[in-house]
């Protein structure tokens, strides 16, 4: 065990080593570079492999390929990057091929503010890719944060064969602050399941085994074919329109069936609360000094963090809305959160939103100001 | 003979392929079987990856590991199954719009990091697929439905482009000239290091059917035989005499560090790492 004083990237590469990531493809890019360059260094010491390539198309293209011969793979982008990295998610989701995508959030559309924060990607990352599918999404508030929850992001893309996007911010990309690394793999750590059937009888869509089928490597001996075109459970095209929502909507439960194992929340002073702030990411870190400060005063606020951003956590927040009154969303953004809050709430409880898009930090005395401005007497 | 070979290593299964009739596709296919076959790798050890449209149905047909990736990104594709495990034999086989066009950008670099990896372009001048749009490989002045008044743009010499690249071996052949294509692709197979095969072939449909060939798979076989010269002839042939023709032969064959092997040998450090990822 080592106790390190590193920034949120750091914590992130050392953390995806610990999950037994043994392949790095990516490409540089503000603020989320770190991430490469620790890799590249790290990488090596482990047997594992680091490449430079050439874009970001072909960053996820290659950890794709290497993830089908059975090695963990990640990369990591910001904004632009992950523009150009959507057309692969959504063919990791297709072939169901397991691999981890940090986005350390920065200011957009387009180039927008590449050193400043932002939490501008959420929708991309849910919808960013054509076509219908789930996700899985996490967002780290602390550095130390970063190192468990890039473990637990390979742990749900092996368990579930889908790709997991990490929405990091610049913030915490690159604040520095203690962090505790295991000496080994810890061990939680989930390795994705394997067929046990003979060459001839595998099928990498095996439905027979479960919503999650077992999947071979390449040059194990079994041969398959893997497309990002609609197949069957042979995993060759099919344009046979049962099996085709088949597959489409298996693709969706495998996620939506086992949310509650997936979605992860902190409630923090939510037992009395009649007011309570939604945030995620480094947000949460101001919404939880004005918490204390609240409760200082004697207001009953409280807090709900999302460490899942999706799956949506729904039934924590309409659980949520029935007990208080009142709930304030501060996002950097324009509110991307909030529509699907309020869809969860169903008018249980009033929903405000605090917006900031400025590449600023939003501080506790933005929530303050927006306690205020909705009636609470602080 | 040669047939029942390229039989051996066929899904025959998932026939008739979703190609139309006097398609030279299969042809090549066929040559590549032949080089996987004396040169002897195995089924279970050999990948081959594609890209979209025509050419990027070919794996769907083949009795291997096989992976059908996105348009233009079949190399980042290969790039990444060859890092990880480089006991793999890996092919990469794309059309001339995946190769020139889309994938332009990941063709120059798999061939600047001399990654072991071959990439054989089956080139039918047209965006096949889609209905015949016109392809940076399409002639200057020919018809496509993108160009109805004729290809305004020249032409991309890929095997030009990749030479200039780096790759170690670089050779064109034609769907006519099948015993040179199989000794090219062989060739391409034996090499360490990134090999290039452009392979031309002709798309009756969509490509001589708009351009006075007709859909007579053999009158646009003939248009490919009168067009092909010889790397040797072509060098005592004029600029002037050379347009329009599909020059033939090996254009590069040398050696140069690969890039995997490096990676292992001075990166990794020889001996203490496995060959390949082992999870410690």
């Amino acid at each position: 065990m080592k106790e390190l004083v590193i920034s949120g990237n750091e914590a992130i590469a050392y953390g995806a080593i610990r999950a037994g990531c043994r392949f790095f493809a990516g490409y540089p890019i503000t603020p989320s570079s770190e991430i490469a360059e620790v890799l590249s260094r790290e990488l090596p010491k482990v047997c594992g492999r680091f490449i430079q390539i050439e874009d970001e198309m072909g960053s996820l293209a290659a950890v794709i390929g290497a993830s089908l011969t059975g090695a963990k793979a990640m990369t990591a982008t910001s904004g632009p990057g992950f523009s150009l990295m959507q057309e692969h998610i959504g063919f990791a989701v297709m072939g169901e091929v397991p691999c981890v995508l940090v986005n350390v959030q920065r200011g957009g559309p387009s180039t927008g503010l590449p050193t400043h924060a932002s939490q501008g990607d959420v929708m991309q990352a849910r919808w960013g890719t054509h076509g219908d599918h789930e996700i899985i999404a996490l967002s780290p508030s602390s550095v130390q944060e970063c190192y468990t929850l890039i473990i637990e992001a390979f742990n749900l893309s092996e368990k579930f064969r889908t790709p997991v996007i990490f929405l990091s911010d610049e913030v915490i990309a690159h604040l520095r602050e203690r962090c505790i690394i295991a000496d080994e793999e810890p061990t939680n750590v989930v390795n994705r399941r394997k067929p046990n059937v003979s060459i001839e009888n595998y099928k990498p869509f095996d439905t027979s085994f479960g919503r999650v089928p077992p999947l071979a490597d390449f040059g194990s001996g079994y041969k398959f074919h893997i497309t990002g075109l609609t197949h069957d459970e042979t995993g060759f095209p099919t344009n046979d329109s049962e099996k085709s929502a088949t597959l489409i909507k298996r693709l969706r439960d495998k996620i939506i069936e086992n949310r509650d194992s997936i979605v992860k929340t902190e409630g923090f002073m939510l037992e009395d609360a009649d007011t309570a702030l939604i945030v995620y990411g480094s947000v949460a870190r101001a919404a939880k000094e004005v918490v204390l400060t609240a409760r200082e005063k004697g207001i009953k606020l409280g807090l709900l963090r999302l460490i899942t951003i999706w799956p949506f956590a729904d039934k924590e927040i309409a659980a949520l809305s029935k007990k208080v009154k009142k709930i304030i969303i501060p996002e950097m953004n324009l509110g991307q959160i909030k529509t699907t809050v309020e869809s969860a709430v169903k008018g249980g409880c009033d929903v405000f939103s605090l917006e900031r898009v400025d590449g600023e930090l939003i501080t506790p005395s933005n929530i303050i100001e927006k306690l205020k401005e909705v009636g609470i007497e602080y | 003979m040669n047939t029942e070979i390229a039989r051996n290593y066929l899904r025959e299964e998932k026939f008739p392929s979703v190609w139309c009739p006097g398609c030279g596709h299969g042809v090549i296919l066929a040559s590549i079987l032949r080089a996987i076959h004396k040169i002897g790798w195995s089924k279970e050890k050999t990948v081959m990856v594609s890209g979209i449209g025509c050419a990027g149905r070919i794996p769907g047909y083949v009795d291997f590991c096989t992976l059908h990736t996105t348009h233009g990104r079949a190399l980042a594709f290969a790039t990444g199954i060859k890092f990880a495990k480089p006991e793999l034999n890996v092919i990469v086989v794309m059309g001339d719009g995946d190769a020139a066009a889309i994938g332009g950008n990941h063709l120059i670099h798999a061939a600047r990091r001399n990654i072991d990896v071959t990439a054989i372009v089956f080139n039918n001048f047209i965006y096949g697929m889609t209905g015949g749009q016109k392809s940076p490989t399409t002639p200057r002045g020919f018809l496509s439905t993108t160009s109805p008044y004729g290809n305004a743009e020249p032409p991309f010499d890929l095997c030009k482009l990749v030479k200039g690249a780096g790759a170690v071996f670089v050779a064109r052949g034609t769907e006519y000239h099948i015993p040179a294509l199989d000794t090219i692709i062989y060739k391409a197979f034996s090499k360490r290091g990134f090999s290039f095969v452009e392979a031309a072939t002709m798309c009756p449909t969509s490509f001589g059917r708009r351009n006075k060939l007709t859909s007579d798979a053999y009158k646009n076989m003939e248009w490919i035989k009168s067009n092909a010269v010889t790397k040797s002839k072509a060098e005592g042939m004029s600029e002037e005499e050379l347009k329009g023709k599909i020059i033939t032969g090996i254009f590069a064959d040398t050696s140069r560090d690969e890039f995997v092997e490096y990676y292992e040998k001075n990166i990794l450090k020889e001996g203490e790492c496995p060959k390949n990822m082992k999870l410690d």
